[in-house]
């Protein structure tokens, strides 16, 4: 029998967590719509709160957030909603967020064709084309392999294609920023299924087949999957959401989204890449001499602040945290500056460890808000030396409109109200 | 077996090793673990040549994979109107769906218009994903027949095929596309 005090001492951590968590997203989120001042109601001091006078819930099978936090939501949209309304994207509100991991009912959502509902029974994983021996794998039959877990975002390529727009528009953080979240993964590390299948000499691409109804499919260098490419199978530590994959997904680590395809049914190599419909008419980088990049795949370095951002207000003057999520395909994130000044002058944020490759890094820097007015934007440095590109310098060489891969700094103002807007800088 | 896991007499491991079987014997029972972690358990199945067939639907760029059967343009467009109109409007040009056709030449302008004539390098593509994801209402409803026929349509909406061109796993793959040159590949990069 462990003493009582080390039972109430184990249980503190987890009491205290809830307490800070929700307070983080309060300010961050209720903010957007009820200010802060929600948050300073006056508390009877003459009574207690009901919830201490009546018993409890019970518990439950699964656990959902709070009735309060029931503004914290993906927004959504389709670009067809009355033929497919299946295909578009939602977005993480990564202004009600904090830490780096995404919670799996709010990672951003890419769909082709809506979301199958997998019986996993039933899927099988081939890998075929240029190998000895073409084989298939059940969910149960890779459940069983080595498994490897690693914290990695995943970043839809046409993710801030909101801020293409010749105005900027005036949507929240995750609504521009939002088609990029960090999980943990854990999954088949793939160079060991496609050494048992015996790669041919002559691969050097695989296509990769999801099983929606779009057939959503993507080639892919031999290199990247003998790299560190994985089948994930879990998303922070449960099975596959079916909006992710259910029951597996392709996990390239730091490439544009759709090569992380999800209900993965197929693996083919190849001599050579299939040009499917995602490869050529979209997911390419339209240039202003009319020629388009194709085969984009690593994810540039990049960093947005979630708080404070759009929607939010600073009633009073005084201490606040200016803080964000910083994250690059190359590898880790070195260093995020922070400028309040329409970038004249930067200062070094604190990039809160642990920090890992390919992930969410989350970046904080105390600041004093003296009720004047500011654009703040943070920059963000890789381990490959990438620096985070303005929006002049990014849009340079692409097509008007052209929305896949922008990775430029984001610039909030502050007027002397404390009322923040997204600007172009 | 969790409490052997954490004994440090010999009674434990010995009273094991008799438990097995392995008698008389001076060297450690086998731990089972791997020397090999970064080996896998072998636990595909090998797919047969059917199967293979039903799952491998994808076209290479040089035609690899078109399966047999044709189209011709007068029956792409009666199966466009009947099963592609409501969405890609009349002629390919759009509405509620991308539009298919038009925008050759636009690519370097202010507004560059991306459809299948103007921008999408390989027929091979419009093939393939045709027969495995349109109509978005019944994927993988076309029959081949069909898909050429469609395919034959659309080509020839864009102008890149004659009226009387016969689509065809030969003809398909025989098709220059008007931006065939205007990719830069950037995957070694």
């Amino acid at each position: 029998m462990p003493p009582k005090n080390s039972l109430v001492k184990n249980l503190l951590p987890s009491l205290d967590m809830p307490k800070r968590r929700r307070f983080l997203t309060g300010s961050a989120s209720v903010a957007a719509t009820l200010s802060v001042t929600s948050l300073t109601l006056p508390v009877n001091a003459e009574e207690n709160p009901l919830w201490m006078k009546t018993p409890g819930k019970p518990m439950s099978g699964y656990g959902t957030p709070s009735t309060f936090e029931a503004s914290v939501k993906r927004p959504f949209a389709s670009g067809y909603p009355t033929v497919s309304p299946g295909t578009g994207s939602s977005r993480t509100p990564h202004q009600a967020l904090e830490g780096t991991i995404t919670p799996s009912g709010l990672h951003f959502e890419r769909h082709h064709n809506g979301v199958p509902d997998i019986d996993p029974l039933q899927h099988e994983l081939l890998i075929h084309g240029l190998v000895e021996r073409p084989l298939l794998f059940k969910l149960d039959a890779l459940s069983r392999y080595p498994l490897v877990n690693r914290v990695h975002f995943i970043e839809c390529s046409g993710n801030s294609g909101p801020n293409s727009a010749p105005e900027p528009p005036q949507i929240t953080a995750g609504a521009i920023h939002g088609l990029a979240s960090t999980s943990e993964w854990t999954g088949v590390p793939l160079a060991l299924l496609l050494h048992e299948a015996g790669i041919k000499p002559g691969a050097t691409w695989i296509l990769a087949e999801g099983a929606d109804a779009a057939s959503m499919s993507r080639s892919i260098p031999l290199n990247k999957a003998l790299d560190d490419a994985m089948i994930a199978l879990y998303q922070n530590g449960e099975r596959l959401r079916p909006e992710q994959g259910y029951p597996m997904r392709l996990l390239l680590p730091g490439w544009e989204g759709n090569t992380n395809v999800k209900w993965l049914r197929r693996l083919k190599l190849t001599q050579a890449p299939t040009f499917t419909k995602d490869e050529t008419s979209k997911y390419t980088d339209l240039q202003k001499d009319g020629l388009a990049r194709q085969f984009t795949f690593g994810l540039g370095v990049k960093s947005v602040i979630t708080f404070p951002s759009y929607g939010h207000k600073l009633e009073r003057q005084g201490l606040y945290e200016i803080t964000g999520i910083a994250w690059t395909g190359a590898g880790r994130i070195t260093r995020v500056e922070i400028s309040t000044n329409n970038g004249l002058s930067w200062k070094d944020a604190t990039l809160q460890g642990p920090v890992h490759s390919k992930s969410f890094t989350r970046f904080r820097l105390p600041w004093h808000w003296h009720g004047t007015t500011h654009v703040l934007q943070s920059r963000a440095t890789d381990d490959s030396g990438a620096v985070q590109p303005t929006r002049t310098v990014f849009t340079a060489p692409y097509a008007k409109g052209m929305n896949f891969h922008n990775n430029y700094i984001q610039a909030w103002a502050i007027d002397a109200n404390g009322s923040l807007s997204n600007v172009y800088t | 077996m969790s409490t052997l896991k954490y004994r440090t007499d010999l009674a434990g491991p010995l009273m094991l090793v008799l438990s097995l079987g392995l008698v008389s014997c001076a060297s450690p029972p086998d731990s089972g673990f791997s020397t090999a972690p970064s080996q896998g358990p072998g636990l595909g199945r090998v797919a047969s040549a059917s199967l293979l067939q039903r799952m491998d639907r994808s076209i290479m760029s040089n035609g690899e994979g078109l399966p047999a059967g044709s189209g011709t343009v007068a029956q792409g467009e009666k199966v466009y109107a009947a099963k592609c109109l409501s969405c890609h409007g009349d002629k390919g040009q759009g509405r509620p769906a991308d539009p298919l056709v038009g925008g050759i030449g636009s690519l370097k302008t202010e507004r560059p218009i991306r459809t299948v004539g103007s921008y999408w390098p390989y027929a091979s593509t419009l093939f393939d994903y045709t027969r495995r994801a349109m109509p978005a209402n019944a994927p993988m409803s076309l029959s081949d027949d069909e898909t050429y026929a469609l395919s034959a349509y659309i080509l020839y909406l864009n102008g890149i095929i004659a009226e009387k061109e016969i689509m065809n796993a030969n003809t398909l793959a025989q098709v220059s596309m008007p931006n065939r040159a205007g990719f830069i590949d950037y995957s070694a990069r």
